[in-house]
């Protein structure tokens, strides 16, 4: 236990002595949460909207306090003609309109069913849909407000239709994803490296003549990069949270343990390279890259797994972040239980044992 | 303990069809500086791996220190140490740590590993750069450094594979004279070299052709017998009969 003890200290020593292990460990998953969080959401907040409202009642006041309401959406001024936002337009003052015709309370009362103009400026798609998508939403919004305990359901047909998104919030879906991806790079390369340099330094040979125990230097590799990057789970999930105000509705104990599992999956991968490795560059490659690719295609948070290729969609189920972002957004974002979750969390644990027992045994037959 | 510090008989280790050990055999006296020559490729590496319990010969019999090496080989590791070509203590931690480390894990107690340290650092001459990192030392002082690591547990027996591998001649000199220090201490020395003068301080040595030994005596002795007058001509009269060459 004493030389366990020695040989973990030893561990600490070697990742607080080099730079590039902290950059990696604690630089990197900072970094990427920030960096998904902020600069790749799709997310648009406050963007200048002008609403013309020819009908002027209730039932628009009500609609228009909402848009006011939302803080997607700051409402620039009342334009009362089409050539003055039109104008406005133009001068790229306001990105988004939104028209009430005058028949609108009436036709809403007596026809049930009533429309609305949407008008977008275009000349940036992707601002153009996501608002447009942000005003839809608030829509219908009011429009199930305005149906409860109504025998004919009310009606209001927005004109541009466009696929209804129902996570208002950009920055949520990433962050179960990023989560992953860091964890997977973070834990893969560290011990794949740290092993491998054990390797091309030949202190390797010198640990396995020594009366310490092959399994034991694997396990004395393994928990403090355990131990780190559960900290850095923990640092992750406070800036997801404070900064990037995405919940956690989930029991953060549960979300706890299954990362610890994801996390240990990914150190038996790092494992795994480590023993068909021999240069920490090689090492570090095959962590980096090699995990990186697959991590960010497969897991879903970036391209949606239903619309790829059926031979594809079938690679994606051996990528074990796939079923931990899977997890993640049930236990993080829609405050799910074990329940719900213990089909993935079975087939994420089959894979963190056959990646241990295969790395060992790996790791043992190199010293034969 | 026992007489004879290492005993192998007709031990063999084969690879599929290529036999990088062929039935070699031969006794290592306790307290004896055993030098095991041979070209690169003549099996000197796999043989050694063999006696330090790091793989399991394919057949043959061999003792280390007294134990068996296909049924004890935890109990050899105990007992032996090791230090390869490659320099082998940790750049990033000081003197001291390195020291605290290897000795740990051999299981040496605290009391004993501050002893040590300081011993080993007094006879070093190092008191000063005790708190250095390691890869901050000159490469012949780090050579030294590692050997003094490798027998800091007392071993019966240590195994050195080419120690003085691109150390200058005036630091190979005093790095001989750490091995005969341990001799005279009761640790047996088996050291794999390329440099001939070193042969020369060694109390016994084999040459190992293509996976034989082919020759085993006394410095003195290999020299009247092959009729030469130096140690290099005895090597190259029994090494220009090898089939295998490098890779």
């Amino acid at each position: 236990m004493k030389q366990f003890l020695v040989f973990v200290r030893k561990e600490f020593y070697h990742v607080f002595r080099d730079k590039r292990t902290l950059l990696i460990l604690f630089g990197l998953p900072i970094m990427q949460i920030l960096l998904f969080g902020f600069a790749l959401t799709s997310e648009i907040k406050n963007a200048k909207i002008v609403v013309v409202d020819y009908s002027k009642d209730a039932s628009t006041q009500k609609i228009i306090t909402k848009i006011a309401a939302s803080s997607y959406f700051t409402i620039e001024r009342n334009i009362l003609s089409y050539d003055d936002m039109d104008k406005a337009f133009k001068q790229g003052k306001i990105k988004c309109a939104i028209i009430f015709p005058s028949s609108f309370n009436d036709d809403l009362k007596h026809t049930n069913n009533a429309s609305i103009q949407i008008i977008a400026d275009a000349s940036d798609p992707n601002t153009a849909r996501t608002l447009t998508n942000y005003l839809i939403a608030i829509i219908s919004n009011y429009q199930t407000e305005i149906n409860t305990n109504v025998q004919i359901p009310y009606q209001i047909q927005p004109e541009l239709r466009m696929l209804y998104n129902p996570e208002l919030n950009g920055s949520m879906n990433f962050i179960p994803g990023v989560i992953a991806l860091v964890l997977m790079i973070i834990c893969t390369t560290l011990t794949s490296v740290s092993i491998v340099k054990e390797k091309e330094l030949g202190t390797m040979e010198i640990l396995l003549v020594s009366p310490f125990k092959p399994l034991y230097v694997i396990l004395s590799k393994v928990i403090p990069f355990l131990a780190l990057s559960f900290i850095d789970l923990i640092v992750i999930l406070l800036l997801s949270n404070y900064v990037l105000g995405v919940p956690i509705r989930g029991n953060i104990f549960l979300l706890l343990m299954e990362s610890t599992l994801f996390i240990i999956t990914c150190l038996s991968l790092g494992l795994l390279i480590s023993t068909v490795t021999n240069s920490q560059q090689t090492a570090m490659l095959i962590s980096m890259m090699g995990m990186m690719l697959p991590t960010i295609l497969f897991t879903g948070f970036l391209f949606p797994l239903e619309n790829m290729p059926v031979p594809l969609q079938v690679i994606s189920h051996v990528v074990p972040s796939r079923w931990y972002y899977y997890i993640v957004k049930a236990v993080m974002l829609k405050g799910l239980g074990l329940q719900a979750v213990w089909k993935q969390t079975l087939i994420l644990l089959g894979m963190c044992v056959f990646l241990l027992t295969v790395s060992f045994r790996n790791f043992k037959i190199r010293l034969a | 303990m026992e007489e004879k510090a290492i005993i192998c008989k007709d031990l063999t280790k084969q690879f599929g069809d290529f036999v990088a050990v062929n039935k070699i055999s031969f006794e290592v006296n306790t307290g004896e500086i055993f030098g095991f020559l041979g070209a690169n490729g003549a099996g000197k590496t796999t043989a050694m791996r063999m006696l330090c319990g790091l793989s399991f010969p394919s057949s043959g019999e061999a003792t280390v220190a007294g134990f068996n090496v296909y049924k004890q080989q935890e109990k050899i590791k105990r007992h032996i140490g090791y230090m390869s070509q490659k320099f082998s203590l940790y750049e990033n931690l000081s003197i001291l740590e390195n020291i605290e480390f290897f000795g740990g894990i051999y299981g040496l107690s605290d009391k004993q590993l501050k002893e040590k340290g300081e011993e080993l650092v007094n006879t070093l001459g190092l008191q000063k750069e005790a708190k250095k990192m390691v890869g901050e030392l000159p490469l012949g002082w780090k050579q030294k450094l590692a050997f003094s690591v490798a027998i800091i547990h007392k071993p019966k027996i240590v195994f050195l594979d080419e120690p003085t591998g691109g150390v200058d001649p005036i630091t190979r000199r005093q790095f001989w004279d750490l091995i005969y220090k341990a001799a005279d201490d009761g640790i047996t020395v088996f050291v794999t070299t390329h440099y001939m003068d070193e042969a020369e301080y060694c109390n016994r040595i084999s040459i190992m052709v293509d996976g034989r030994i082919d020759a085993l005596d006394s410095p003195t002795n290999l020299k009247k017998q092959f009729s030469a007058e130096t140690m290099n001509e005895v090597f190259y009269e029994l090494a220009r009969g090898a089939k295998r060459s490098d890779n």
